[in-house]
């Protein structure tokens, strides 16, 4: 089957054998030809209002689905407005193919207009990068960027397609076969090593299961649940890995690091085993990297060879598919549970009470006030109504910290959250993303007033398509995460952090069609998130929570990880 | 320390910013590079020489080796392999210095590729530290002008290469979906 179409309908062609259903993007000169056939094409298209914005919206939808997100913007300045956003989506490998359109062959390196070298400036931006200069190779090139989105340990690929190839003509043949000789992905973990990690998972006195984005990347939650109760050993999930056990679990500690809770970080300075599944020791994670888990041994499984022993060398690597690796090893740990699980119960009952009392002793619990929202009285709120169920997307600081303590993800792919790179104007961009690939769930985007006016614009995208997405702003006046640190650290000489001439929530809601509402006493709170959920359209909440609140447990940079600040040196005056 | 890498890609635009990329991304200075077409024309041999710290060595192979371009990348730093550098040098010869000049090339295992009044143009391949005793001799004959290739490398060791086999789209492995 052959047949002449143009490069656009070729691409088009492409993304539905790719199973593509949505596209966020922003059109422009030379993606034109592209936008004439998406006019009555069955893929749609999502008018966002940045194209960062494509880009986080892209990468929602693919962090709550596990799909390849898709955006798309014109040359120049479109490419170039992607980029936070790409290198957001590496920095947490997200599966993201962004496609941008170039001016014409002839004209680049000509400084034409809207010209930018796409392919240069996002090579460090992506895990792979392509420029279509020619129509027939534009078919291949599309496949092979979906391939290396999505597979190995996923990331964002750009392709980079030129005017010409978007309005040329070529004769279409569906692409059956791909060859990418040097992109080699190993997926099964030797069998080996699983079965001496299985050994030395039944002889470890204090094990302790730190798991990370790999585990939602590959889908491994139900391995890595089965792991956790058949070791019935404490697990943490990282930011990027919430949801991958679910938070109820009795088993799960919460989230370790900088703002981590106390149990979780002295249980990693203390355990004698540390399994760490597609994790990549980050130092928000690890603190002092010298005085990491210095008792433990290390079993590090990842996909990318790259990452084990990048920052902790590991005792047993595993290269491989987390999901498949965990599968082997559940069953090499069943085999081995009736000779070895005895051996060590009285030191394995010891370090469960080690644990549960430090739990009791500092236990991370939200805190309340009579007459003004704390912060955490908002999170403790938000995660009742969700129940672990409704999709959670922040932004980045003070919030999203307190979300991350707070509020408990029953499911893998519901909490939304710029980890890596820590992108403010996230949040809302991806709740976008998100609630497109899921119409029926309750999506909440939390957001600080800082962050919330970077993607403000985007309220007209919930608006123009009706996504009921819940836009809670946490409103403490300030760039709280950032007052935090000049508080603790300069002085409290409080530099370019407060933020005045916030709008009124009320009035931009109403400007924009839809509904808003500020809330300012912890009275009127749940009531005013339940109507806000109630909503069927989306809505916007200005809660106004005390100011000068700051999140605890911290690790402050540069310090170990068990050298945890818990509380405020002396109680925070509040300034009326 | 100084680290010699091999380097094996694919022969396609870009190819090289991407490894040169990962060198710069990391602040470390590239002291030679050389790349060329290897028998097959779609890909091309680098050999890249770089001041690396020793505990880093194994990861930027590991990351190189993750580039979608490159199909082998190995360390040749402390594994048997040939190593040379050729240089091309000028040096101005007169009456009473041109046999000596010719004596001492000899010893070097250098040509004379052009003889004029003015002098020699010499081309000698070797390990850089002799290549750099070269110069430094040639350069007892007065004012010298150099061009060096940069180091080129061939492991003696027989490294299996490892390929990735064809993908069907058909049935796409992928990750990420339960
Ligand atoms: C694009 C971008 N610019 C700057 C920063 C640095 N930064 C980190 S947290 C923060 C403050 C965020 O303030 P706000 O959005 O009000 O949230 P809060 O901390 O008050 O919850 C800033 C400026 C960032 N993460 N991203």
């Amino acid at each position: 089957m052959s047949n002449l179409m143009s490069g656009a309908r070729i691409l088009l062609e492409c993304l539905a054998r790719e199973g593509v259903d949505v596209i966020f993007g922003y059109p422009g000169g030379v993606t034109l030809p592209l936008y004439d056939v998406i006019y009555d094409n069955p893929i749609r298209h999502v008018l966002v209002r940045h194209e960062e914005n494509a880009a986080f919206s892209a990468a929602g939808y693919a962090r709550a689905t596990g799909k390849v997100g898709v955006c798309c913007a014109t040359s120049g300045p479109g490419a170039t407005n992607l980029t936070t956003g790409l290198v957001d989506a590496m920095m947490d490998s997200i599966p993201v193919v962004a496609l941008t359109g170039q001016v014409t062959s002839k004209l680049i390196g000509s400084d034409a207009f809207q010209e930018a070298d796409t392919f240069g400036i996002t090579r460090p931006c992506t895990k792979h990068n392509f420029l279509v200069k020619d129509i027939k190779e534009l078919a291949q090139i599309v496949h092979e960027a979906f391939h290396i989105a999505s597979t190995g340990r996923p990331g964002p690929v750009l392709v980079d397609i030129t005017k010409d190839v978007l309005q040329g003509q070529a004769h279409y043949t569906p692409i059956n076969e791909i060859h990418l000789p040097g992109y080699k992905v190993v997926t099964d973990g030797h069998a080996g090593q699983i079965r001496r990690a299985a050994q030395m998972m039944w002889e470890a006195q204090r094990p302790y299961v730190y798991a990370g984005g790999g585990i939602l990347a590959a889908g491994a939650s139900p391995e890595l649940k089965e792991l956790v109760e058949t070791l019935d050993a404490p697990a943490v999930c990282t930011l990027m890995g919430l949801g991958g056990l679910p938070g109820s679990h009795p088993n799960f500690i919460s989230m370790p690091g900088m703002h981590g809770s106390y149990t979780a970080n002295m249980g990693m300075y203390e355990c004698d085993l540390l399994i760490a599944l597609g994790v990549r020791f980050d130092d928000r994670v690890t603190g002092r990297l010298a005085a990491f888990a210095p008792h433990a041994k290390v079993i590090h499984v990842d996909i990318d060879p790259a990452e084990i022993g990048k920052n902790r060398t590991a005792d047993l690597p595993i290269v491989g598919d987390v999901k498949k690796v965990l599968g082997k090893l559940n069953r090499n740990l069943k085999e081995l549970e009736p000779e070895m699980a005895s051996k060590n119960s009285e030191g394995r009952n010891a370090w469960w009470k080690q644990v549960r009392g430090w739990q009791a002793e500092h236990p991370l619990e939200p805190v309340f006030s009579a007459d003004e929202i704390k912060p955490q009285h908002l999170m403790y709120e938000i995660n009742k109504l969700s129940d672990g169920k409704a999709i959670v997307s922040v932004d980045v600081g003070q919030h999203q910290m307190w979300a991350a303590q707070f509020i408990k993800f029953d499911n893998p792919r519901t909490w939304i959250c710029s980890g890596g790179l820590g992108s403010m104007g996230f949040g809302l961009p991806a709740a976008i993303g998100a609630q497109m690939a899921h119409p029926d769930q309750t999506v909440f985007a939390i957001c600080g007033d800082g962050g919330f006016q970077m993607a403000l614009p985007e309220l007209a995208t919930l608006v123009n398509y009706q996504l009921p997405v819940k836009v809670i702003i946490m409103n403490n006046g300030y760039l709280g995460m950032v007052r935090q640190w000049q508080e603790l650290f300069y002085n409290n000489r409080l530099s370019s952090v407060e933020l005045s001439a916030f709008p009124n929530v009320e009035l931009l809601a109403a400007a924009y069609g839809m509904k808003g509402r500020i809330v300012h006493t912890p009275m009127e709170l749940a009531s005013a998130l339940k109507e806000a959920v109630d909503e069927p359209g989306p809505y916007l909440m200005d809660v106004r929570v005390s100011q000068f609140e700051n999140v605890y447990p911290m690790v402050p940079a540069g310090a170990a990880i068990n050298e945890m600040v818990l509380a405020p040196p002396q109680p925070v005056a509040v300034p009326r | 320390m100084l680290m010699t890498i091999s380097i094996l890609m694919e022969n396609k635009p870009g190819a090289l910013m991407r490894v040169t990329g990962l060198i710069s991304q990391r602040g470390y200075n590239i002291e030679s590079l050389t790349v060329a077409r290897t028998l097959d024309p779609t890909l091309s041999r680098m050999t890249l020489m770089v001041d690396v710290e020793s505990r880093l060595r194994g990861l930027v192979i590991k990351q190189m080796n993750r580039l979608v371009n490159v199909l082998q990348a190995a360390d040749l730093t402390d594994a048997p392999a040939v190593m040379r550098e050729m240089v091309l040098l000028r040096v101005r010869a007169t009456q009473e210095n041109r046999t000596a000049i010719l004596k001492e090339s000899e010893i070097f295992g250098a040509r004379v590729v052009d003889s004029s009044v003015e002098g020699f143009a010499l081309e000698a391949t070797g390990a850089s530290e002799k290549m750099e005793e070269f110069i430094a001799v040639m350069e007892t004959y007065g004012e010298i002008e150099v061009t060096r290739s940069g180091m080129v490398a061939v492991s003696l060791e027989a490294k299996k290469l490892r390929l990735a086999p064809p993908i069907s789209k058909g049935q796409p492995e992928t990750v990420g979906q339960v």
